[in-house]
């Protein structure tokens, strides 16, 4: 730990930083929306368009199916609450926040997957087929973007010897600007996962409503009103979140190291632009893919997988001076 | 003092075996109930005097005046014991409340209560005193006492003539570990000159013999946990007997089979090589894998709670293949996070398995099905036992804050450690099995949404399940005691940790300073820059922000409306318009086919006119493990042929019988001479 000033402080600015991520994760999808229209020569709805249909659904009255169990009606909020954990371990503008120790990234992973059990669980709780394909299709991809995403992790966690986002970050911000292509595979890696996570193209179509590709939309097709709105929500905080994790491991510079004014407000401004980066080229390759069929993703995440796993092997053999 | 209470623990156990064989002639439910309060007695002594041990670090050990002449029973209870002592007596705990509500089921069957009674006694004294054995004479009788009583209670319902195969398969494959247990203590006493275990510890071995013996000891306590590939016989075994005889031997008696691996590596044989590590590790990983591939495609609840089984107890062997590479290749306090891993599993998977199987009980207990297909809609009829298994799913899938993810995470750990390693080959391997580990832990997560899913949720699939109602008192206090557990030990891992933390001082002589050194709040193995978790705030941060979250948005809210779900406009849905448990893992089936033999049949009918309507789909599934027609049959075929030749020489004529022991006095008089 460089920095520990005032625990209070640094308490109420780890508090301010989560309550900002999810504030700030609809904005994300409002501008990948936008700039996606833009590329597609569509007309764009305003960058605030996501607030809106948070309100409006936040707003309606809750119809539930007749079977739905008490599992169902809880599973919104555990999920609303495992991201919120997860986002506020995250650093977003600052590093070294006593947040960040709470959990390091093998934990953000289970965080995320306690997210997906519920949810699958919730998708086989009204009795219909839909919910039950989505949850059935969701788990085996995420069977497998599991331990691709966590060998991406393992190989940084070679490179510094941490597995803590803030060491991390921290460690890849004073090495400078070496090439490791450890790092690169990793980081590919990692974005690929990213695409298959969140549920975009070509693993899965946010966009789509009532189709037999859909995986995620299959398993929330029940919900409405604020369990709609709450779990749209967590899946934006979920894209911010991965966004944020890619900006800040391989490029972390901009990220406020002491807790000083000019030093978070750089922060601020330089992860904005980088999210704002990241979001371009998520577009860029959303619009220039199709749509995969469901049994080509294992080997579409397998390749993750296998950049992973040369990211560290060649670490082990290149990297280690032996 | 500690050690009178072991006894006690025994003793208690014995008795409720004896008093069982009278206790279910008589009426009174007091009396009834006694041999399962005994048994609660015994685990209450047990976990007493498990935690003494380990709290007080303490090495009790005693000389009877019973067993052989020349060799007295030699017991002693020290901190690994204790610790393997506490986990059998919480499950005994569990189950003296869960049983007797639980044998009422059983009452009007075939076989007489007395029986199921006096070998559950049996088997829990057995499982005590091996854990108690400080010589290899009262090791083996006492494994042998738990086996073969564990073998009368899987063919408890001997009728079925499935459950007498099991029986059969599962006491042939005790003996052939048990032979190999033998062996392995054979090689150490003939280097001790002794079969005390003071006398093995102290005993220099010869690299090979250690090896050896090592291999042996493997081979042995691994059959007997279920690794893969000789664990065929589990899943057959554990689901036949009845589910609170399921739950102690998943949850506990493989417990004892790996308390017996530690001994004898960690104690007995001592000088641990890395090499060993390595064979152990990649055998873990394996039987992790494969047990969850297996599990991921079972439709029967039973047969695959004890194929997780397989799956968590690579998992344990994961943890310590860890931790004997890093003492291997001297890294001491590496190898006490890999071994904390490893106990730290071992406890939790008996919690939680123990949880499920009995919640497997009592869904079965009221609808009398195990088949998932079934099954269903179970969480409107039985709220509380849906609850409690709930609790359990999430533990088993290791997610936080519950007590799996822990152990999980420290094996991560313990496997991220490698950079530390000189190896460059080990340096490689060791995230791969980490990976893999990642792998299986996703699966499990697949295999419990289905299995939670398909039994639990939905709508019944079977009249049976639709009439379903909450099981009796005693069984919610068994199962909901074991909730508790999965989460107080998700969320207070330091406090755990200290207390495990005397069995690696015992067995290795040191304890990691770092592990809990940023008090009970933050876990950090190895140091707070590397890797830090903090259970409590997590849990406390998903409570804050779900009770927020839900006074938000519940304050004025209008009431809620229920309709029927969406249907497509195709008119009501039925149950059978559900996902099955088939359906569900299709995928993964796809994915990693070739790890199952699957047989699959669909025959579809079209209906007369038109053509393209089809009247009725026929779909057969069968899938088998792999193990079975390329280890096994050939295998049990070459011990047939074998015997069929050695037949031979029974001719049927005493004179050839005669010239046998003729030859054979002449042989022996020419080896004496």
């Amino acid at each position: 730990m460089t920095a520990a000033p005032d625990p209070i402080l640094a308490w109420a600015l780890a508090l301010i930083q989560t309550l900002l991520f999810i504030a700030a994760a609809p904005l994300l999808a409002g501008w990948v929306k936008r700039i996606k229209c833009h590329m597609q020569n569509r007309a764009a709805p305003s960058l605030f368009q996501p607030y809106r249909d948070l309100v409006k659904l936040f707003r309606k009255d809750v119809v539930l199916a007749e079977n739905a169990s008490w599992l169902f009606r809880a599973t919104p909020y555990v999920v609303f609450s495992a991201f919120v954990l997860a986002a506020s371990v995250v650093p977003l503008v600052a590093a070294h926040l006593p947040t960040a120790a709470i959990a390091d990234v093998i934990v953000l992973v289970g965080f995320f997957a306690l997210a997906r059990f519920f949810l699958a669980l919730a998708g086989m709780d009204i009795g219909t087929a839909f919910g039950g394909m989505g949850s059935s299709r969701e788990m085996t991809i995420a069977s497998l973007a599991e331990p691709a995403m966590l060998m991406a992790v393992f190989t940084l966690a070679m490179i510094v010897s941490t597995t803590n986002l803030s060491v991390v970050i921290e460690h890849n911000l004073h090495a400078g600007l070496i090439l490791r292509p450890s790092l690169l595979f990793a980081m590919l890696a990692l974005a690929m996962v990213t695409v298959a996570e969140t549920g975009r193209i070509p693993v899965d179509n946010p966009a789509t409503h009532l189709e037999l590709t859909m995986v995620h939309e299959a398993m929330v097709l029940e919900y409405s009103a604020r369990h709609l709105a709450l779990i749209e929500w967590a899946s934006q905080i979920k894209l911010m979140i991965y966004v944020v994790l890619i900006a800040n491991i391989f490029w972390p510079w901009g990220i406020a190291e002491t807790f000083t004014g000019t030093a978070l407000s750089w922060g601020v401004v330089a992860i904005t632009a980088k999210i704002a980066m990241i979001a371009i080229l998520l577009v860029v390759w959303e619009t220039i893919m199709a749509k995969m069929r469901l049994f080509r993703v294992p080997q579409f995440l397998g390749f993750a997988f296998l950049l992973a796993l040369l990211g560290m092997l060649t670490h082990v053999i290149l990297e280690t001076g032996a | 003092l500690a050690l009178s209470i072991a006894y006690l623990a025994v003793i208690a156990a014995l008795a409720s075996a004896v008093i069982a064989l009278g206790a279910y002639r008589r009426r009174d439910s007091w009396v009834r109930a006694l041999p399962f309060v005994l048994l609660g007695v015994s685990g209450a002594a047990a976990v007493t005097a498990g935690g003494w041990a380990l709290l007080d670090g303490l090495k009790q050990s005693q000389i009877l005046p019973l067993g052989l002449p020349w060799l007295h029973w030699h017991l002693r209870l020290d901190a690994l014991s204790g610790f393997f002592f506490a986990v059998v007596g919480l499950l005994l705990i569990a189950v003296s409340f869960y049983g007797p509500s639980y044998v009422r089921e059983l009452e009007g069957g075939k076989q007489p209560l007395s029986v199921l009674g006096l070998f559950t006694g049996l088997f829990a004294a057995g499982m005590l005193l091996v854990l108690l054995a400080d010589d290899a004479f009262v090791f083996m009788v006492a494994w042998e006492l738990m086996s073969v009583s564990s073998y009368f209670l899987v063919t408890y319902q001997h009728q079925n003539a499935a459950n007498r195969r099991a029986g059969f398969l599962y006491l042939l494959m005790a003996h052939v570990g048990a032979l190999a247990i033998l062996l392995g203590f054979g090689v150490l006493a003939s280097f001790g000159g002794n079969f005390t275990f003071d006398a093995m510890r102290a005993a220099t071995l010869a690299p090979l013999w250690a090896s050896i013996a090592f291999a042996l000891a493997f081979f042995g306590f691994g059959m007997k946990a279920g690794l893969v590939p000789v664990h065929a016989w589990l899943p057959e075994a554990h689901p036949v007997a009845p589910s609170h005889i399921s739950a102690l031997m998943s949850g506990v008696m493989l417990k004892v089979a790996i308390y017996g691996f530690i001994r004898v590596a960690y104690d007995l044989v001592g000088d641990i090589q890395w090499q060993w590590g390595l064979v152990v590790l990649m055998v873990g990983t394996g039987s992790a894998l494969l047990g969850v591939l297996y599990t991921l495609m079972q439709s029967d609840l039973k047969r695959l709670l004890a194929y997780s089984s397989v799956e968590n107890v690579g998992i344990i062997f994961m943890g310590l293949g860890l931790s004997m590479i890093f003492l291997g290749t001297h890294h001491p306090v590496l190898g006490v996070i890999g071994l904390i891993a490893a106990l730290y599993h071992v406890l939790n998977h008996a919690v939680f398995k123990g949880l499920l199987f009995l919640g497997a009980g009592a869904v079965q207990y009221r609808t009398h099905e195990r088949d998932l297909e079934h099954l269903g809609g179970l969480i409107h009829r039985m709220p509380v036992t849906a609850a409690l298994f709930l609790v359990g799913c999430i533990s088993i899938s290791a997610l936080p804050p519950f007590n799996g993810f822990v152990s999980e995470w420290l094996t991560f750990q313990a496997a991220l450690q490698t950079p530390k390693l000189e190896s460059g080959v080990l340096r490689a391997i060791l995230p791969i099995a980490a990976a893999l580990l990642a792998l299986t832990g996703a699966l499990a997560a697949a295999a419990f949404v289905k299995v939670y899913g398909v039994a639990f949720l939905g709508k019944a699939r079977d009249r049976r399940a639709a009439r379903a109602r909450e099981v009796p008192t005693g069984m919610l206090i068994g199962m909901g005691m074991l909730a508790m557990l999965c989460l107080v030990l998700g969320v207070l891992p330091t406090t755990v940790i200290s207390v495990i933390e005397a069995v690696p001082q015992m067995l290795l002589g040191q304890v990691p300073p770092s592990l809990t050194a940023r008090g009970w709040l933050w876990l950090t193995p190895v140091s707070a820059d590397v890797a830090s978790y903090s259970a409590p705030l997590v849990l406390a941060g998903i409570l804050i922000t779900f009770f927020i979250g839900r006074l938000l948005l519940r304050h004025n809210a209008n009431p809620i409306r229920r309709s029927a779900p969406w249907d497509c406009g195709f008119g009501p849905l039925n149950t059978r318009m559900q996902y099955t448990a088939a359906a569900f893992a299709q995928p993964i089936r796809r994915v990693f086919a070739g790890v199952w033999k699957v047989q699959e049949q669909v025959e579809v009918t079209h209906a007369e006119a038109p053509a393209s309507l089809v009247s009725s789909v026929r779909h057969q599934l069968h899938i088998t493990d792999w193990s079975w027609s390329k280890l096994y049959e050939p295998i049990g075929r070459l011990v047939l042929s074998g015997a069929r030749h050695i037949g031979r020489l029974h001719s049927g004529h005493i004179r050839t019988y005669l010239m046998y022991t003729f030859g054979t006095l002449l042989l022996l008089l020419w080896i004496v001479t």
